[in-house]
């Protein structure tokens, strides 16, 4: 399992370096500045891969693991990945090249302090993925807001200001009690370690006033990341004035700080209050999916429009967290990664027309596929992506949540199932306005078609999307057995203490009897594991 | 032993150099020409090191000296260390703002120091009426270097406003001793509570009052709410430097004595000055960030901004643990660093006359100095709690010590920091307020950025330093409060 001890920390910290070497350069060297943040962040990407090589799909444990004393002997340097962390990093370091060359022209003022805050917000977002200590997690956590702030504010739009401090404060309102929390959480286990943290959850059972309080606290830093209806507002205000970079950023993978957190920690360390509020939560997610369908359809702005979508997409998320159950919860994951690299190519795709005509009006542009046949074709394949067409990725994602959740709750994935059908009213239509009929615009008659630079991250997005389509196995065999052991420790106090409340538990067990039977294997070698620890 | 009288010495060594180096300073002055006055600043950050040596050599020898008044225990050693840290940066900021603003007097340097020893006794007092000539040892000289830009008017109204209100504070104080006494027959701060203990309910109650007395002197000076009034008003109206030292220093040795009079002496009161330190934590930080978030004057922002801050360290105070004190001593420590810092900035872009203190003068600093605003902005983000800074670990170990607590407070003091916490929120929009200002406006046209003297590079870098070093590597410094907080006598 140890195969390479640091490899995680260089993973982590490779960009902060990268930082160092941005800072020795001159700020008016801004080609040197791009290639060096590139090199880098492709460097990263390369041995972010090296993760995949001796990762154990069998294995629901953290893998990588590296471990340290920090602060004291409560605070632990502490860090591994599993099913559930390790493609989000790779999600991360997949999106960050693709950030980086899509800001390669448009932006020109104080390059060095952008792609600065870039690489920092990747070693910031890494962390949180990677850590196993709650403290050290909050500190990464703490640490992506900052660059975001910088980039928002600095190199955004015209209501930039605005965005940046509401985005701030939305955050560090939540992330704050979820310091409390975790504090807290120390003080009645002793150790701010997850494992640890787990350990004495299982051999404990806190009150039920506690765990609710906890899991609230929790819950709500997660719920305002994501973000869930109604926290949601800080987002389109924040995507809409964000430089392209950082829309892809925020969307790609910021977002997914939330819903990763709500699965690592709130879910498994919480279960009772996890599911004793699992019927509110899905009813926020499931109003979110269609509010978020609604108000993108009528959205004037495109990348207004786009950014609805996220609540819209990660409300599929995070109904598919809460159905507990094997397949949604993959789905889940599946979904967070489609989302990011789908979303991210839509906002590439609206950053690369901003680009071009500075605005980001719908009635602004119309036709475009006459003038850059390349560049809407690619919309349009992102676009599809984006709204689940088979056997584009985003399919994959929203028919297992739809399955898993489907399972327990038929309600719940009827509803969801209509946000599927609005996502392609919202898509299609912002599609035929954009780029069919006749030109409406005399300007865009001459707009240029994507360039060499633009056709590479088109492709490479458009590559992911197909890959990530046809190959899912690849990454659900991989996310199995991890997402069985939390499914096992969300259900276990329900099954155990409790007869079943609604008759979505009743049919929760059916469904996992009709698991197959490899997963019920891993399972049990995970129960195994576990027994042994 | 023979060595008895020199162990004396050894023990309030760091006041001694203190003060002799600013009798030197005194001395010299006549005899220096204006040019050279430069260098009595420059002495008097050498007699500042010296002393932190002889802090470390106080180290080595700790006990008691001259008849139990004065006790050298590793809380005095922490506490002395990060005073006379402050007033070393403090002195190293001064030193081009005296020659910028014409006031460049050898007094001011030794003033500094003979204030820094006063808190140095603070730190180390055991018994009150000595702690009471320090107290008065530091004010006298505080309401000096607070009018000392003699003709600026609002320095004067400032150093008058504070030496009206600090003489009542102290009377109080003094007040306070005399009924401790009455109702214990004593004022050694470690007798005070065997004698609580032995006495009749009578003498707890004046003793009480007493205690409550005291709590009004000190509270005045940790300015902390319901006596935070003058607070703002005297750091605005003092020159920069002194209102970095003043926020600094001061503090610091005034929550030391507090903690001593407090944990020791009333230790087995603690039911009773729980609830006062409850309220006046949440009064504390409530008023000190409301009204931060309406200010346009940078200076007076911060000076509302260290209100709130002393409301935090109240937050651990009120925990009435060891682990309490430790985190106590750790906020005071990073709290130097961050505070001191961000008014040595101030003081640098205040430019002649202290003109240019307003939000909008700070426009665009981040594209024409932005080393300097990246320095502002790291004390600003410590001051607002953001992780890898010492602010955010300071905070940290308050609520954690504070919640730690729970088994005997309750409730109540869960609620304390859920209000802590939510108040530190609200403290992230009047911080990022400025960093709005420094990169996202445009800068200004009549600006002309002069660059930083090499005393005052000095003074910003070490504080840079502490406060990124406290929040990425504070086992050492965490564990020395630690250290520092088990070697107080409780009861």
């Amino acid at each position: 399992m140890l195969h390479q001890p640091l490899l995680l920390s260089v993973i982590t910290f490779l960009p902060l370096l990268s930082v160092i070497a941005l800072l020795l350069l001159r700020s008016e060297d801004h080609v040197w500045i791009r290639r060096i943040a590139l090199t880098a962040s492709l460097a990263e990407f390369v041995v972010s891969l090296l993760l995949l090589r001796n990762f154990d799909p069998n294995n629901a444990a953290f893998q990588y693991t590296e471990y340290h004393n920090w602060i004291g002997d409560t605070i632990h340097y502490h860090l591994g990945v599993d099913g559930i962390s390790l493609f989000l990093v790779l999600l991360t370091t997949f999106l960050t090249p693709l950030a980086i060359l899509c800001s390669w022209n448009s932006i020109q003022e104080n390059v060095k302090g952008f792609f600065l805050s870039l690489l920092v917000i990747e070693t910031a977002m890494i962390g949180v993925f990677v850590s196993l200590d709650l403290f050290l997690f909050f500190v990464f956590w703490e640490l992506t807001l900052i660059p975001m702030y910088f980039m928002i504010g600095m190199w955004g739009h015209d209501e930039r200001i605005y965005a940046a401090v509401k985005f701030i404060l939305y955050t560090m309102f939540g992330s704050i009690l979820m310091l409390v929390a975790i504090i807290w959480l120390r003080q009645l286990a002793g150790t701010f370690d997850l494992d640890g943290i787990e350990q004495y959850l299982a051999s404990t059972t806190l009150s039920h006033r506690t765990e609710l309080l906890l899991f609230g606290a929790f819950f709500l830093a997660f719920a305002i990341k994501v973000p869930l209806f109604p926290l949601h507002t800080w987002l389109p205000d924040a995507h809409t004035n964000a430089p392209t970079a950082g829309s892809v950023i925020l969307a790609g993978v910021m977002l997914k700080l939330g819903t990763y957190g709500i699965l690592r920690f709130c879910v498994p360390l919480f279960p009772e209050a996890a599911h004793e509020l699992s019927h509110l939560i899905g009813a926020l997610a499931i109003i979110g999916i269609v509010y978020g369908a609604l108000v993108a359809t009528v959205q004037t702005d495109l990348k207004r429009l786009v950014a609805y979508t996220s609540v819209s997409h990660l409300g599929f998320v995070v109904l598919g967290i809460f159905a507990f159950q094997t397949t949604a919860i993959q789905g889940a994951i599946y979904q967070m990664l489609n989302h990011g690299v789908s979303t991210g190519a839509l906002f590439l795709c609206v950053g690369m027309l901003y680009d071009r005509r500075h605005t980001h009006e719908i009635k602004q542009f119309g036709g475009l596929a006459t003038p850059m046949p390349v560049l809407m074709s690619f919309f349009l394949f992102v676009a599809l992506s984006s709204l689940a067409l088979p056997p584009l990725n985003g399919f994959i994602g929203e028919f297992m949540i739809l399955i898993g959740t489907y399972l327990g709750h038929h309600a719940w994935a009827s509803w969801a199932a209509s946000g599927a059908v609005l996502s392609a009213i919202y898509l299609l239509w912002a599609y035929q306005r954009v780029a069919l009929g006749e030109v409406t615009v005399e300007k865009n008659k001459t707009l240029p078609d994507a360039s060499t630079r633009e056709r590479i991250i088109l492709v490479t997005a458009a590559l992911a999307i197909l890959f990530m389509g046809i190959a899912s196995p690849l990454f659900t065999r991989r996310m199995e057995a991890s997402v069985n052991s939390v499914v096992e420790r969300v259900n276990q106090p329900v099954n155990a203490s409790q007869p079943p409340r609604a008759p979505g538990v009743g049919a929760k067990s059916t469904a996992q009897a009709a698991m197959p039977a490899t997963n019920r294997s891993a399972s049990l070698a995970v129960l195994e594991t576990r027994g042994r620890q | 032993m023979a060595t008895g009288q020199m162990l004396n010495l050894f023990r309030v060594a760091p006041e001694f150099l203190l003060c002799i180096a600013g009798i030197i300073i005194m001395l010299l002055d006549p005899f220096v020409g204006p040019a050279r006055k430069r260098w009595l600043g420059w002495l008097g950050f050498a007699g500042a090191l010296f002393a932190l040596l002889a802090v470390h050599r106080a180290y080595d020898s700790q006990g008691f000296a001259y008849d139990n008044l004065i006790s050298t225990d590793v809380f005095s050693v922490f506490v002395h260390s990060v005073v006379i840290i402050a007033a070393a940066l403090a002195i190293l900021g001064s030193i081009d703002y005296l020659e910028r603003e014409g006031i460049q007097r050898g007094e001011y340097y030794a003033l500094v120091l003979f204030g820094a020893a006063g808190m140095g006794i603070l730190a180390g007092a055991n018994e009150l009426v000595t702690a009471f000539v320090g107290l008065e040892m530091s004010s006298i000289s505080t309401y000096i270097l607070v009018g000392f830009r003699r003709k600026a008017a609002a320095s004067n109204e400032a150093s008058i406003k504070y030496f009206l209100l600090g003489s009542f504070a102290t009377a109080f104080f003094l007040y306070g001793i005399s009924m401790v006494y009455g109702a214990t027959g004593t004022t050694y701060i470690d007798k005070v509570a065997a004698a609580l203990q032995s006495g009749q309910p009578s003498d707890l109650n004046l003793a009480v009052l007493g205690l409550g007395l005291i709590f009004v002197g000190l509270g005045f000076k940790t300015v902390i709410a319901p006596f935070q009034v003058y607070g703002p008003d005297v750091y605005e109206g003092a020159p920069t430097p002194v209102t970095a030292f003043l926020a600094s220093a001061p503090k610091v040795s005034a929550f030391a004595l507090m903690l001593r009079v407090f944990y020791v002496s009333f230790g087995s009161a603690s039911d009773f000055w729980f609830w006062a330190l409850l309220i006046s934590a949440i009064l504390t930080m409530c008023i000190g960030n409301f009204a931060a978030l309406v200010q346009t004057n940078v200076k007076r922002m911060l000076a509302y901004s260290s209100i709130a801050h002393a409301g935090y360290i109240l937050v651990a105070f009120a925990a009435s643990t060891t682990l309490g004190v430790a985190a106590v001593l750790f906020y005071l420590a990073a709290y130097v660093f961050m505070k001191v810092g961000a008014f040595l900035i101030v003081t640098h872009l205040g430019q002649q006359g202290e003109r240019r203190l307003d939000i909008q003068d700070y426009a665009g600093l981040g594209t024409r100095q932005p080393v300097l605003a990246a320095c502002f902005s790291l004390f600003l983000l410590s001051l607002l709690g953001l992780p890898a800074t010492g602010g955010f670990l300071g905070k940290f170990f308050a609520f954690q010590s504070a919640l730690d607590a729970y088994s005997t407070h309750g409730k109540w003091i869960v609620w304390l920091v859920v209000i802590a916490a939510i108040n530190s929120v609200i403290g992230a929009y009047y911080y990022l307020r400025v960093i709005i200002s420094m990169y996202f406006a445009e800068p200004s046209r009549d600006y002309i950025p002069s660059s930083v003297a090499p005393a005052l590079v000095v003074a910003i870098f070490i504080a840079a330093v502490g406060t990124l070093y406290l929040g990425i590597l504070p086992s050492g410094v965490l564990a020395f409060a630690q250290r520092a907080a088990d070697s107080l006598p409780l009861h």
